[in-house]
């Protein structure tokens, strides 16, 4: 029976020789992963189960991103309780500020996620790793909890939606806008349970560094899940990280999907998605009268070193707009010293931007950035929801790297041709 | 015979499409797990004063696609930490979905309810028959039916006692 990407790695990982959406099936896991605001609760959620040892502590991930380097007190002690029990139960892959990072840029950087891996993960933009051929979604505590003490989960196989994009970027054009734009012509539940598989000759001449912040919004639209079927690119990235590249699926030609959605990338510009959702989007030229305070280029969605790259060159020899603030958050130990050796720093610091300490920190509000009422931003990051980052009387607009260092300079949502 | 889910009775809160976790529980009140203090923090930004307002057994009436975003399981535990008995949309984000089952939170999905029901309108609901009455118009609503994994987990609690049952009994080979 034919099958897409998604439904081989669910019934390989199910031990069966066909799964069909809408079936239930309890799969393998190769990874669980946590972090340190969902790893506490997971953690307690496993003591009340009765489970005494995690089901292999190769192949759990414990990984402290989002209020670190402490911000407070509560969150010291929420890294405490992760670390103890990381230490308690010899979990291999425990990363704390050195050598960590956010684990969406750095689960994949170490090679630790691989093309057909099914990877579950206690926080939604887990499903990240499908830019690698991986199937990987986002669950709650509870759910994680239950993976850590059996290796196992339930999942509802779900229905694929195929994207294509066809033809060649246009200048300034990324992985990001290609998302942003998907998003806004789908909507934030127009994925809902859904695979979003990506695909055609733009994806195929997109690097991995694009499709990781692809995969990483695909939940932005509903998804459970969005995949980039993996290929040359796939394999020397992975060769690059790792002794084992992975089991690498493809969809069968004739596989059913629910919906085709066929787009030509020509026709698409740089875009930004306005409050309060990912699915507000416009293109850029559209929303330049917006003046803005701070500009952050950083996140599990833009924080790798291609992203520091684009928003560098942008800035080069330019000046951040008086009263702009600009953030620049490297995602990993890694990103932080490439970026450093390739001169980036100067750049950034002579622009006149502050540069963090790889953290989640001001994608989701919580330190490092945080907006006040009436404040406006543009950020590399996934959200923009009502108070998202920060006051809920505050705005958050969401571009790509590019856009983001260019309307900092601007003071204005805008494009790097302007300048 | 399902006991761990009752017949509920409770007064509508509308709420519209869309709602996120974020707004639910703010990530800067996610430094802790204890329920009672998410309670406290249920809404805050959206709707100061939502948890004093809650009589237990509210229960929330909402539109498409409510729990979207970020995983927090904090965000069902809020809620339930703050009184509400189950929620009532014509759709739900697909991990708030499993997490608000997980800690024995019911949901129903009905189009027709999430459109009909008033704020302050009072509801009979029968979660394991899927019925939703409005006490106050008079109206009868059938919820999509929950699926028989998910009443699975309801007979057992939770997916806590389901795994120490089922996974973690102690005849379970390791």
């Amino acid at each position: 029976m034919p099958m897409t990407i998604t439904e081989k790695i669910l019934a390989d990982h199910a031990g069966k020789a066909c799964v069909t959406p809408g079936e239930i099936v309890e799969v393998k896991v190769d990874l669980a992963l946590a972090n340190d605001i969902t790893a506490p609760l997971a953690i307690k959620v496993f003591r009340e189960m009765g489970a005494d040892r995690v089901f292999d502590p190769s192949k759990v991930a414990l990984i402290q991103d989002h209020f670190v380097p402490n911000k407070d007190i509560e969150s010291a002690e929420q890294a405490r309780v992760m670390r103890e029990f990381a230490g308690e139960q010899g979990v291999v892959h425990f990363y704390e500020l050195g050598d960590s990072g956010i684990e969406h840029v750095l689960l994949p950087e170490k090679g630790l996620v691989l093309p057909g891996d099914l990877i579950i993960g206690a926080d939604s933009h887990t499903c990240t790793y499908g830019a690698l051929g991986a199937f990987s979604t986002g669950v709650g505590s509870t759910d994680l909890a239950g993976v850590l003490a059996t290796g196992e989960i339930w999942l509802k196989v779900p229905s694929t939606i195929k994207v294509v994009y066809q033809g060649q970027l246009r200048k300034w054009v990324q992985g990001k806008d290609l998302v942003l734009y998907t998003i806004g012509v789908l909507g934030v539940e127009g994925a809902r349970y859904r695979t979003l598989e990506f695909s055609g000759p733009a994806i195929q001449s997109l690097s991995m560094e694009g499709r990781l912040t692809m995969a990483n919004m695909a939940v932005e639209a509903g998804a459970k899940n969005g995949i980039v079927p993996p290929d040359e690119i796939t394999r020397a990235y992975v060769a690059e990280r790792s002794r084992r590249l992975g089991v690498f699926y493809g969809s069968d030609p004739d596989a059913e999907y629910e919906r085709v959605v066929t787009f030509h990338v020509e026709d698409i510009e740089p875009q930004v998605a306005c409050p309060h959702s990912p699915d507000n989007t416009k293109p850029v030229s559209e929303v330049r009268d917006v003046r803005i305070d701070q500009a952050f280029v950083g996140s599990c969605t833009n924080g790798r070193i291609e992203d520091l790259r684009s928003a560098a060159q942008v800035l080069t020899g330019r000046k951040v707009h008086e009263g702009v603030r600009l953030i620049v958050i490297p995602g990993s130990r890694d990103v932080y010293r490439k970026a450093l050796s390739e001169g980036l720093f100067d750049i950034f610091l002579d622009a006149g931007a502050v540069i963090g300490p790889p953290t989640c920190g001001p994608c989701l509000g919580g330190h490092m950035g945080v907006l006040a009422s009436g404040e406006k931003a543009v950020s590399t990051s996934n959200r923009n929801f009502v108070g998202r980052m920060g006051h809920p009387k505050s705005e958050v607009y969401l571009a790509n790297p590019a856009v983001a260092a260019a309307s900092a300079v601007l003071g204005r949502v805008g494009l790097p041709d302007e300048i | 015979m399902r006991r761990s889910y009752v017949s509920i009775e409770g007064t509508a809160i509308r709420f519209g499409d869309n709602v996120d976790t974020d707004v639910i529980i703010p990530a800067r009140f996610l430094t802790t797990t204890d329920e009672s203090v998410l309670a406290r923090h249920c809404f805050e930004d959206a709707y100061p004063g939502f948890a004093n307002r809650i009589k237990a057994g509210d229960i929330i009436v909402a539109g498409a696609n409510f729990g979207c975003g970020s995983s927090r399981e904090h965000a069902p535990l809020a809620i339930k930490g703050a009184g509400i008995s189950c929620i009532i949309a014509s759709s739900f984000a697909r991990i708030f979905y499993r997490n608000a089952f997980n800690i024995g939170l019911p949901l129903l999905e009905s189009y027709e309810a999430a459109n009909a029901i008033r704020q302050g309108d009072r509801l009979f609901v029968d979660i394991e028959e899927g019925e939703i009455r409005n006490l106050t118009s008079g109206n009868v609503f059938r919820s999509a039916p929950i699926p028989s994994f998910m009443l699975d987990l309801i007979d057992e609690g939770g997916l806590v006692p389901y795994i120490r049952k089922r996974k973690l009994s102690p005849h379970r080979v390791v």
